[in-house]
């Protein structure tokens, strides 16, 4: 059995620690390039979103370089990434790929179940040894959210163009070192060192953005244009609304121990949107009134084309940008995104919070 | 003076206007319809709109102006969130009072009750109760106001099944019957393919040209789950499984010459279903699929070229 799965910003690292420590054979899609979003969009839904046609071009490039078992989560709704899976598994078999598809669907009160379906890919572990894979890949992604978040700081102030990425790039190898929970704690460490001791100018006053929208969208750096790493290179600091560990935890955790979550961004939406959209539609519109409550100089606003739940955050922001005076800029992006008129817009609106921040 | 609540000839108005028309006739209000849609109302849908909004939504908000300009005191926007079990609607239904209230200005109050069948049924019973309470504030009101929608929509429903269309029940207009015709099943979104504007009249093109036309709504529920058992996991949209089931009953079925698919640009659900039904036909290579794309820019002469072409193209397989 030769296990793949789909790329997700640095979840390869996480999902690779996962299925070796379990014992599997696991294939990592080639790093996401223009190839894998060319096969992906000639082969899926003319308007689907993004996000499923990144995801069928990983799948088939994996295929062809030998892998047997698609690992991809499920879902009930509303968003179409519940459906993602079926939708997929269809395309590839008409392609003519032989595999087994394993979807992971959210446990809905079971927790019992995933733990079943992650113990179905391999057959001959004890519980216990799931269980240990399980801890120290929940260590892997918080330990990788943790470097990234850091790096997001940093970056805005670093004296060499270039030297926290190269940094961060480092700190993430080391993390895919680590094998038990322990080590995870003591790679994560040595990270952080790793891109504390980048150079950097302490006293720059730096211009603060917080980003929001689609999950997918904000977490893969090709998707988003490598929006995260031009801002920082512009010398903007940037705060990322959702991490991997938080999803993680709120569609696994407390969603299965029907324990509420996210209820703080959940109230900041209140007076602009009281109810569940599916997707990120109700955070974006919660995460934004938060950075403008914490003083923030903008927000980006990033979704896939087409994405429903985010069009109806989209409808709600300019009110909310206009009533607390904070710009917001959204930006949907697809397979026809070009990167010089991304950059443009980019800087028209950095440009625009540094002159609003000159005269305040 | 009656109080005038006005409801939007979009949207779910297709699928549920008798039992909302019965509802507040019964509460002694008086229901004002927005006008059929013209290039005037789906114009201001789209100015008013973010652009990447659907069509349907676009229609919905312009409807939304051409009743503010009419005067109304109230508009009924309700939040259908769910409407069975473990289903749901499209997540644009679930913030679509506030896509409203956000993107037309100077709207009368929204009524938006939620409907929530999935999740919070005693909610949902409650809700309607207290909007009932705002026109009649006896409670045996509410109560027979409740009971004569449900009515209204069963009656409707009825007549759905016996081979009328939304269109031709809500306009009242029966079509004639046509002897040895072809028949032709078209799917798609009810608030697509029945108003005659966005649709080009597609269905009245179709049956001029010969042909019966059969559609989603003349299903009972036990053939559409039947179709959709086909699927390994069912859909968790309410009307991609109307769709789906539908698409894959007549799959096994013997009859239908040929199915058109209509989906609105930018769909999140048709992305999905349409491309699954348009893999299951071309699998079995028993019936021709043709898929048509809907946009504000739909232009008229193409439509009528490639509905001409495909049933020309299902005549020359019937004669063979």
């Amino acid at each position: 059995m030769k296990v793949t799965f789909p790329h997700l910003g640095s979840l390869s690292i996480a999902l690779t620690g996962l299925f070796t420590d379990l014992g599997l054979e696991v294939i990592v899609p080639p790093p996401i390039t223009k190839k894998a979003v060319n096969l992906g969009v000639l082969n899926a839904p003319e308007f689907a979103c993004f996000p499923l046609k990144i995801s069928l071009g990983n799948f088939i490039e994996a295929l062809e370089a030998g892998a047997d078992t698609l690992v991809m989560i499920g879902g009930t709704g509303p968003c179409r990434l519940g459906y993602y899976a079926q939708v997929q598994k269809e395309i590839l078999r008409d392609l003519g790929y032989d595999f087994k598809m394993i979807i992971l669907e959210p446990p809905q009160g079971q927790s019992r179940k995933l733990f079943n379906e992650i113990k179905t890919l391999c057959s001959n572990c004890s519980s216990l040894k799931v269980l240990q894979a399980i801890h120290t890949v929940w260590r892997k992604v918080k330990a990788l959210d943790k470097l990234h978040a850091r790096s997001l700081q940093i970056r805005a102030r670093e004296l060499e163009c270039g030297e926290t990425t190269a940094a961060y790039q480092q700190s993430l190898a080391l993390i895919s070192e680590a094998h038990t929970p322990q080590a995870v704690t003591v790679q994560l460490k040595k990270g952080m060192r790793l891109l504390n001791a980048v150079s950097r100018d302490q006293r720059k006053k730096v211009l603060r953005i917080g980003l929001v929208g689609e999950i997918y969208m904000l977490l893969e750096p090709y998707a988003n244009l490598q929006l995260e790493k031009t801002l920082g290179e512009m010398g903007v600091e940037v705060e990322r609304s959702a991490y991997l560990s938080d999803w993680i935890k709120e569609h696994l955790i407390l969603n299965t121990l029907h324990l509420p979550s996210g209820v703080k961004t959940k109230m900041a939406a209140a007076s602009y949107l009281n109810h569940f959209v599916g997707g990120h539609g109700r955070e974006s519109v919660g995460d934004t009134v938060r950075y403008a409550r914490r003083g923030y100089d903008g927000v980006i606003h990033i979704l896939p084309f087409t994405c429903t739940p985010e069009i109806v955050a989209k409808s709600i922001l300019p009110t909310v940008s206009r009533e607390y005076g904070i710009p917001v800029l959204s930006i949907s992006l697809d397979e026809q995104s070009g990167e010089a008129g991304f950059r443009t817009r980019l800087e028209a609106f950095i440009d625009l919070l540094a002159g609003v921040a000159l005269t305040n | 003076m009656k109080i005038t609540v006005g409801i939007p000839r979009a949207l779910l108005y297709y699928h549920y206007y008798p039992a909302w028309e019965a509802f507040f006739r019964i509460l002694g209000a008086e229901v004002v319809l927005s006008d059929e849609t013209t290039k005037f109302i789906l114009d201001t849908g789209v100015h008013a709109a973010v652009d990447e909004a659907c069509l349907p939504v676009k229609l919905y908000l312009g409807h939304l102006a051409n009743l503010r300009d009419k005067g109304v005191d109230f508009i009924f926007a309700p939040r259908v969130v769910s409407v069975e079990e473990k289903k749901y609607l499209c997540p644009k239904f679930l913030g679509l009072p506030e896509m409203a209230q956000f993107s037309v200005p100077d709207l009368p109050e929204l009524l938006s009750v939620e409907i929530n069948i999935h999740q919070q049924y005693k909610e949902t019973i409650s809700g309607l109760y207290k909007l009932a309470a705002r026109f009649d504030r006896r409670p045996w009101k509410a109560r027979q106001a409740l009971q004569a929608a449900e009515k209204a929509q069963r009656y409707y429903e009825k007549k759905l099944q016996e081979g009328l269309t939304p269109f031709d029940v809500l306009s009242g207009r029966e079509p004639e019957k046509i002897q040895g015709a072809l028949k032709v099943a078209v799917l798609g979104h009810s608030y697509n393919i029945y108003d005659p504007f966005i649709s080009l009249g597609i269905i009245e093109k179709l049956r001029a040209a010969g042909v019966e036309v059969i559609t989603a709504e003349m299903l009972s529920t036990g053939e559409i789950s039947d179709g959709a058992d086909m699927l390994e996991k069912d859909i968790f949209w309410t009307f991609g499984h109307l769709l789906m089931g539908a698409g894959l009953h007549f799959l096994q079925q013997q009859g239908i010459m040929g199915v058109v698919l209509v989906a609105a640009f930018g769909c999140g659900p048709d992305s999905l279903t349409c491309e699954l039904i348009e893999r299951y036909y071309k699998r079995r290579r028993t019936i021709p699929v043709l898929l048509v794309t809907l946009d504000e820019h739909t232009g008229e002469a193409g439509l009528v070229t490639r509905l001409e072409a495909f049933i020309d193209m299902l005549r020359w397989r019937k004669a063979i």
